[in-house]
């Protein structure tokens, strides 16, 4: 079932309404189908781009930049260490070597069970916690071999399931009340600074004509 | 003053150059002579400033910076450098950029030779790379589509596929994935990039990253040779080079043509070239005998056809097709028949088009014209699968621009969502539709869309600045109704202009050259006679002849003894097949003109081999009279000679003679009778100048020809390679105005009401029936026509006619899942796969027609009213 559920689509719709352009619902809409999915589907894919008007080589297109979208299936939990410079210093290269033993898989793979997803991250603005990493996008560390260890069993065993979510539902997009946006005053804050604008080059042409002609 | 006449200054390396407001500063260096390098930047596509290749230095509060050159418009006093230390080390260093993932395969790359990556690193890039490390690799090309290959190793990212794509052709069909390191182009996964367009890509790639499957591994850039051409695979007439390697011909290019086709090329004109040289092609003369094909040489076939038309009444003579000739070769055929044999039984329509004398005697528009008007309408199908090229430019036009569209049609086209105001009309019904738009009362029942929206649209406008494209969109109802809506539109917009939408090859020219019923060379009316042609033909015929339709029925009555067929397969092309084999079998002498054996080919008594496109000279005219030329590039295929050799020796044959020996002569005569065509010597045509075409009638005092186009070999790699080379010169621009080749017109036609010289449609009408669905077929850009089906490319695109029904005719049927549907009538039953289509009115089924498969044409009898077919579930 990879196309929006009847509730998932009621959100759907919403989101699109907060948009003037209904292309700037894509990247929300893709958050909203890896919730329902874990990752995007070819079919959630082919689903947005019949909603916001474009075509699912653009979709695919938008979600392949970013890499809190996935367009490939991963595990329940995507475990993302960072190997920036701050987490270098202080091991994070090692971190990810012994993350890919302990998991039994290369970096970017995900586990035969279908429960982790092992990626290399830049900076996660988790610098002080050096060696840092983060399990759907909520932080760990500093982080020693055996903590990671320690990570892991508890996650497999249930044991962190209140505190991470699994992948996909962090979804940051779900408004209970849809914010309004302000259209008309934006459009008049535009019209009043171009009016703006114009009469300033007006005056400066004015002067320059004046000039010129002296 | 407007802002785009405004001139402004700026420097270039020391040099003061003008430009306007707007221009890009790339763009404009240019034109002073300075070529900066560049990779993204396309003259036709809007700039992205992402390769970096056109860093230059510009001065600014801050001192000289680099700057994108594309990216940056003018601003007057700027100063510019783009040879200095600074802008050739960030060259450089933007080519060892991009060459360093770049796999230098160029041995077997089919742009080494013509290659902006080569040329531009040759010039400006540097002689070592420093990257030692491994390069990145993908799968070594991968068919995106079945035309068209992607090389992901060689792509530089330059961003010009993709925005031709999504921009130009408004289907993002492509599109980069990933990011950094990992961006590469790519198609959604079991979506292949099938756009009627996609050659286009390859054209403008500047690296062999998208290259065509019809030109993989052909020929060496060096070794192709070329001759500037007119496409004619349609009637918008695509300026393009054809190019051959070893008298074969292996590609076609677009040309920048500013008035046609703006560089692009539609994939049925671009890959349309294998038809040339397919296995169809006749070798040599012969008969169908009994006992089946005879081969015969010139004398004996042109001997027996003399012989048949010496025992022939005049009007018992008739030609049908000639489309796809060059205006010379019709010339020629219009004098033999009408001038000679005195038939005016002539017509180059295939019963699929419009009334000759609406486009004959109407104001006619440009596409320029047609793309700058206050209000386009069209009443013409879809031009996306006839006219592709004019698609593109009316879509530009109206998301660039702001064209204002009013859209009336019998279901949705390619272009509704362009259009301000769709009008729907029911089968037979265009004529009260237009009525109603000019304020008669309207019944319901039988439109849809928002008349009033259209009545404010169309009052809004001047109507002298309106510009009417038309054509027929249904082949299942006469074409009277849209004639006469058409004229209507016409008449009642005072001073508004025509666009032709017709679109076989040169049809436009064959009604300029009168070989159609009723009129003769020059757009005149036969019944005016015209002094000039009795000076120099040997007759004129005595009343207007039938068109083909009627020729074909007074065919089934006997009364047809020799009827020429050149390069009409009727059996395939004929709106009517079953109409078409029953007259043809009545017929005692068919002779069969053609370059292809073909579905009809079996019907002739004889056949007679023609030359093929790219195989002789002569010139063609396109959908707005624009006069321009065909490029011989090729020796004629075996005994193949061009018509109207065919014409002038079979007049030979009968004791006549026609009065000329060369394509030169011809065009002399054109003049000479022609008034439309006077003033448009050779001279005029051959002219540096012309190379866009001229359009006729001259305009009536000085004559502007545009400035020959500047072949840019980044914009377009591979024309000017070949032959010319170094960078595009400013100095090949000629002005055109008062060129002394090109004399005064005299064309002056007093315009009349169109609508009073066509019939009146009483043909009973009828609306919506509960037992029946209305028929719509409209033609499609790749059917089972010969035209497609010797291209072998092209004929792989082919896919099985649908149908398609209202959702609420879909209910009626009872289809739910499949929608497979047995459509019967006119005696005829055929099976086809219906979808939903919510644009159509309930009580309409809308069928694509399908050239030789000529299944779907029998279903129809248009003679008395609209077609009709039951239809039931499968
Ligand atoms: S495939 Fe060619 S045109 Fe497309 S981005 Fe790559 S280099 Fe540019
Ligand atoms: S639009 Fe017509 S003239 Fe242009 S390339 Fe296509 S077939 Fe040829
Ligand atoms: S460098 Fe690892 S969190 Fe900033
Ligand atoms: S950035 Fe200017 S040509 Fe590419």
């Amino acid at each position: 079932m990879s196309r929006f559920t009847k509730e998932m689509e009621t959100r759907a719709f919403e989101l699109l309404a907060l948009y003037p352009e209904k292309r700037s619902a894509t990247i929300p809409l893709c958050h909203l189908a890896q919730e329902q999915n874990g990752y995007l589907t070819e079919e959630s894919m082919v689903q947005i781009a019949d909603l916001v008007g474009t075509t699912p080589a653009e979709v695919l297109g938008a979600a392949s930049f970013y890499d809190m979208l996935h367009t490939e299936p991963v595990g329940k939990y995507v475990v993302g260490v960072c190997t920036n410079i701050a987490c270098l210093l202080q091991g994070g290269e090692e971190l990810l070597g012994h993350a890919e033993e302990k998991l039994g898989i290369a970096t970017g793979a995900t586990t035969d069970d279908g429960m982790f997803t092992l990626e290399d991250m830049e900076c996660i603005a988790h610098c002080d916690h050096a060696p840092a990493l983060q399990v759907n996008y909520r932080f760990f560390g500093p982080l020693t071999n055996d903590g990671f260890d320690a990570l892991v069993d508890d996650l497999s065993a249930g044991k962190l399931e209140s505190e991470v979510p699994p992948h996909g539902t962090l979804s940051r997009v779900q408004r209970k009340h849809p914010i309004a946006v302000p259209l008309e005053e934006i459009v008049r804050h535009r019209r009043d600074s171009d009016a703006k604008e114009g009469e300033r080059l007006a005056a400066k042409a004015a002067t320059e004509a004046k000039e010129g002609s002296n | 003053m407007t802002d785009s006449e405004k001139k402004l200054k700026l420097t270039v390396n020391g040099k003061e150059v003008e430009s306007a407001p707007g221009e890009m500063l790339i763009a404009a260096a240019e034109k002073a002579g300075v070529l900066i390098p560049r990779f993204c930047y396309h003259p036709r596509l809007e700039p992205v400033g992402v390769c970096r290749m056109c860093l230059v230095e510009v001065k600014g509060p801050r001192g000289f910076t680099l700057q994108p050159a594309c990216y940056i418009s003018v601003s007057d006093g700027m100063e510019v450098v783009t040879d200095s230390e600074k802008a050739k080390k960030a060259q450089d260093g933007v080519l060892e950029f991009l060459l360093a993932n770049h796999p230098l395969d160029c041995p077997v790359c089919d742009k080494g030779g013509e290659c902006p990556l080569q040329d531009q690193t040759l010039t400006f890039g540097p002689s070592e790379s420093r990257f030692v490390e491994e390069k990145r690799h993908f799968e070594k090309p991968i068919a995106i589509s079945k035309l068209v290959y992607l090389d992901r190793e060689r792509c530089i990212q330059c961003d010009r596929c993709t925005r031709f794509a999504a921009d130009i052709a408004g289907e993002a069909l492509i599109d980069f994935e990933g990011r950094g390191g990992a961006l590469h182009i790519t198609t959604f996964p079991d979506k292949p990039f099938a756009s009627y367009f996609s050659g286009n890509t390859a054209q403008i790639c500047p690296v062999g990253a998208l290259t065509t499957t019809p030109y993989r591994f052909k020929a060496r850039p060096w070794d192709l040779e070329q001759v500037e051409s007119t496409c004619v695979s349609c009637a918008v007439g695509c300026q393009m080079v054809v190019q051959s390697s070893e008298n074969e011909i292996v590609r076609y290019l677009g040309i920048d043509s500013e008035a046609v086709n703006q560089s692009w090329l539609c994939d049925k004109g671009r890959f349309g070239f294998e038809s040339v040289s397919s296995a169809e092609r006749i070798p040599s003369p012969y008969f169908n005998e009994p006992s089946g094909m005879v081969e015969t040489g010139w004398s004996q076939a042109l001997d027996a056809i003399a012989k048949a038309l010496k025992s022939a009444e005049p009007e018992s003579v008739a030609l049908i097709g000639g489309s796809h000739m060059a205006n010379e070769d019709i010339y020629a055929w219009v004098k033999l028949t009408k001038g000679v044999i005195g038939t005016d039984s002539i017509d180059a329509q295939l019963d699929d088009g419009l009334d000759p004398k609406i486009v004959a005697l109407s104001d006619r528009a440009t596409i320029q014209e047609a793309t700058q008007a206050k209000l386009l309408i069209l009443m013409a199908g879809d031009l996306r699968e006839e006219l592709p090229i004019l698609y593109l430019r009316i879509r530009s036009a109206a998301k660039k621009a702001g064209l204002k569209i009013l859209e009336i049609s019998l279901s949705e086209t390619s272009l509704s969502n362009e259009a301000e105001v769709s009008l729907r009309y029911f089968p037979g019904y265009a004529e009260e539709l237009v009525n109603g738009l000019f304020g008669a009362e309207v019944d319901p029942q039988f439109f849809a869309g928002d008349l009033q929206a259209a009545r404010a649209l169309v009052s809004s406008v001047d109507p002298a600045s309106v510009v009417v494209v038309g054509a027929r969109e249904n082949l299942a109802d006469s074409s009277l109704d849209p004639e006469r809506a058409i004229a209507k539109l016409l008449d009642s917009l005072v001073g508004s202009k025509f666009l032709s939408g017709l679109r076989r090859g040169n049809v436009n020219g064959a009604i300029d050259m009168g070989m159609v019923p009723g009129l003769v060379p020059g757009r005149g009316q036969l019944q005016d006679g015209n002094e000039a042609l009795k000076a120099k033909w040997k007759t004129l015929p005595r009343k207007v002849g039938r068109n083909s339709r009627e020729i074909l029925e007074s065919a089934l009555r006997g009364e047809i003894k020799v009827l020429f067929l050149v390069g009409a397969d009727l059996i395939s092309d004929f709106s009517d097949s079953a109409l078409a084999e029953k007259a043809l079998g009545n017929i005692p002498m068919v002779v069969g003109i053609d370059s292809l054996s073909n579905r009809t080919t079996s019907y002739c008594s004889v056949v007679l081999p023609a030359t093929a496109f790219a195989e002789r000279h002569g010139s063609t005219t396109n959908i707005e009279g624009r006069v321009s030329t065909l490029g011989k590039k090729l020796v004629g295929f075996s005994l193949s000679r061009p018509e109207w050799m065919i014409a002038v020796e079979l007049a030979a044959y009968m004791g006549e003679d026609l009065g000329f020996e060369s394509l030169h002569d011809i065009w002399g005569e054109i003049q000479e009778v022609s008034q439309l065509h006077r003033g448009l010597s050779i001279a005029a045509l051959g002219a540096p100048g012309a190379k866009e075409g001229i359009v006729v009638p001259l305009s009536a005092s000085k004559v502007q020809i545009s400035n020959r186009r500047v072949l840019d070999p980044i914009a377009t790699p591979g024309i000017t390679s070949v032959g010319v080379s170094g960078p595009p010169s400013s100095s090949a621009a000629i002005p055109g105005e008062g060129d002394p080749v090109l004399s005064e017109s005299t064309y002056s036609r007093q315009r009349s009401k169109l609508l009073e010289l066509l019939a009146h449609d009483d043909r009973a009408k009828a609306g919506p029936e509960a037992d029946n669905f209305a028929l719509v077929v409209s033609k499609r850009l790749y059917d089972h026509g010969v035209e497609v089906m010797s291209a072998k490319h092209l004929s792989e695109l082919v896919v099985p006619s649908k149908g398609r029904v209202s959702p609420k005719g879909w209910e009626r049927i009872g289809l739910n899942g499949s929608g497979l549907t047995r459509l019967q009538g006119n005696g005829a039953s055929v099976e086809l796969e219906l979808v939903v289509d919510p644009s159509l009115l309930d009580g309409v089924v809308k069928v694509e027609f399908d050239g030789a498969l000529g299944e779907v044409s029998k279903l129809f009898g248009v003679e008395n009213s609209t077609s009709r077919v039951k239809m039931e579930k499968v």
